[in-house]
């Protein structure tokens, strides 16, 4: 089970969590210099790591706040939680 | 290495049985190979048969990082059907059902394909006008459909809750009598021991740990087992698509690696002789030989390269399964499982080249890739020895996200969690 230490609420079990996917995808925005290929690479491509990965969290069924979350993907351990708009460390 | 057949094993009688020899051979890796296939899982074994089968080729391996069959080949709930809507997808699997129909001969090895029928359940209106028209678009597509009403539904399935209490009242079912069930164990060790028959080297316990590619061209990998020679390399690994294309410099799939699991009871009487599958949530239910109701699910919902799953998911499978069929609450599960899928971002696979010449790849299966094994092995099998696709294949290109030409059955948009 994977128990989520929220900003707000502590450390809480997932299942009042849903997943929001892949923290490092930001929108590429609506500027007239945006290319396609902006877009494409961020609604179709994913770095899909094998550890650590940065990600979204939304706590829907408590504070109902995004969060950013750092956990590993081989072990599921959490290893940070921030609010959704803070950097988690000093690397991304 | 002798054809198993009925007169084997009268023969064997004489002798206690004492006559049979391993399934398939434990060779060294050789220096160079015309074609190598990194990923012994049901794929990957295909592949290599249908290579030496079909495409003349002699010296071939099958890199497997760990044991054969480990992976999702001997993890899934063993589904195979072709009820598709979209053009692509339905060529393509009903190609691959027409393959089940002829395996355990093709092969030599009984791979119990049994074909029981899959019924997929209706709880709306709505619900069973999509159905009328996906069957509709199965017929014109030459697969066999049937729309079921709720009395037929009752007749093949008397064990659901047809009772006014029911959550999600049964409306109707849509269903293809040639889907089934096959054991995926036996997919496994019958596609290897036919490759081997063949002449492919299955090297086991060797992981593909990078890749020798200049001017563009592959020309070899590295592994675990030393360096090996190969001018075309298949990389057929399943959840571990985006590691193992990595290595060789195609960064950023249209892949997300997820956990699926599954679980099995007890075993029981004869309870249900056909798949079953829920409309109105994440369950879907056959029978093993053994006797074991085997359930499936949805994916425990977050990037994953666990082979394990959570309990939240197993929960919620069984509030789905009693809230179909009531009478399975006092049944104890033995165990549950995961396997690592291969998502992509429209829920259809990839049997494609790549930029990188003489590199080929086969994934993005989802919860899918069973069914699809003879299939995939015969579309990559000719798209690896002659470095294009099959039409049947055409349309599962690497580049389709880019070029717009999306395969979504389900018509959702971007997401990787479909089927
Ligand atoms: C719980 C569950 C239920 C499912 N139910 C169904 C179903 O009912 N019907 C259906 O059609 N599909 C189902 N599937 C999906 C299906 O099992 C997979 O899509 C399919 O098995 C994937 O192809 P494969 O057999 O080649 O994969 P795998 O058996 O996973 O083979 C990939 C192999 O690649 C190897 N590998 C990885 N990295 C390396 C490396 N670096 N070097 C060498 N080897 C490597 C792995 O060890 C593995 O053995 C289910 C899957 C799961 C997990
Ligand atoms: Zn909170």
């Amino acid at each position: 089970m994977i128990r989520i230490n929220c900003p707000w609420c502590g450390e809480r079990n997932m299942v009042e969590f849903t997943y929001g996917g892949d923290a490092n995808n930001v929108y590429p925005g609506l500027s007239e210099e945006t290319s396609e290929k902006q877009y494409f690479e961020y609604t179709y491509l994913r770095d899909n790591p094998c550890g650590p990965h940065l990600e979204y969290w939304h706590h829907v069924n408590g504070c109902r706040q995004w969060i950013k979350v750092k956990r590993d993907t081989l072990t599921h351990e959490v290893i940070a939680t921030v609010p959704a708009d803070k950097p988690v460390g000093e690397k991304e | 290495m002798s054809r198993y057949s009925a007169l084997e094993v009268l023969k064997g009688g004489l002798t206690g049985q004492k006559h049979w020899q391993r399934a398939w051979r434990d060779p060294e890796p050789k220096q160079e190979y015309d074609a190598i296939i990194i990923g012994g899982g049901g794929h990957g074994l295909a592949t290599a048969y249908y290579l030496a089968k079909l495409h003349g080729m002699s010296r071939i391996a099958v890199c497997e990082k760990g044991y054969l069959g480990g992976g999702n080949v001997g993890r899934n709930t063993t589904i195979v059907r072709s009820n598709y809507m979209l053009e692509d997808n339905a060529h393509f699997y009903e190609h691959g059902m027409k393959l089940w129909e002829e395996l355990s001969q093709d092969i030599n090895f009984n791979v119990m394909f049994s074909q029981r029928g899959i019924i997929n359940l209706a709880h709306s209106d709505a619900q069973m006008d999509a159905f009328a028209r996906r069957g509709n678009a199965m017929r014109l597509n030459g697969i066999d459909a049937e729309l079921l009403t709720r009395d037929q539904v009752k007749e093949h399935l008397p064990m659901l809750d047809y009772s006014g209490k029911a959550r999600f009242p049964v409306y109707g079912g849509l269903q293809q009598p040639r889907g089934g069930t096959a054991r995926h164990d036996a997919v496994a060790w019958g596609y290897a021991r036919a490759a081997d028959m063949l002449g492919v080297d299955i090297l086991q316990n060797c992981e593909v740990t990078g890749f020798d590619i200049h001017d563009g061209k592959v020309q070899g990998i590295q592994t675990t087992r030393g360096a090996i020679k190969s001018g075309k390399v298949g990389i057929a690994v399943a959840g571990n698509t985006s590691r193992v294309c990595a290595l060789a410099g195609l960064n950023r799939l249209p892949i997300e690696s997820h956990k699926l699991q599954a679980m099995v009871s007890e075993p029981l009487k004869p309870f249900i002789d056909t798949v079953c599958t829920f409309g109105a949530g994440h369950f879907y239910v056959s029978q093993s030989d053994k006797g074991g109701l085997v359930f499936g699910g949805d994916l425990d919902g977050y990037n994953s390269y666990a082979q394990r799953g959570n309990l939240p998911m197993v929960a919620h499978v069984l509030q789905c399964g009693m809230a179909l069929m009531p009478a399975i609450g006092r049944i104890r599960l033995l165990r549950h499982w995961a396997g690592v899928m291969d998502m992509s971002m429209d829920g259809s696979p990839i049997i494609s080249t790549t930029p990188v010449k003489g590199l080929y790849l086969n994934g993005g299966w989802c919860y899918g890739g069973f069914k699809a094994t003879p299939a995939s092995g015969w579309c990559f099998a000719h798209t690896v020895a002659q470095d294009r696709p099959h039409r049947l294949n055409e349309a599962f290109t690497l580049d389709r996200f880019e070029r717009g030409y999306l395969i979504d059955e389900k018509g959702v948009g971007p997401i990787p969690a479909l089927h």
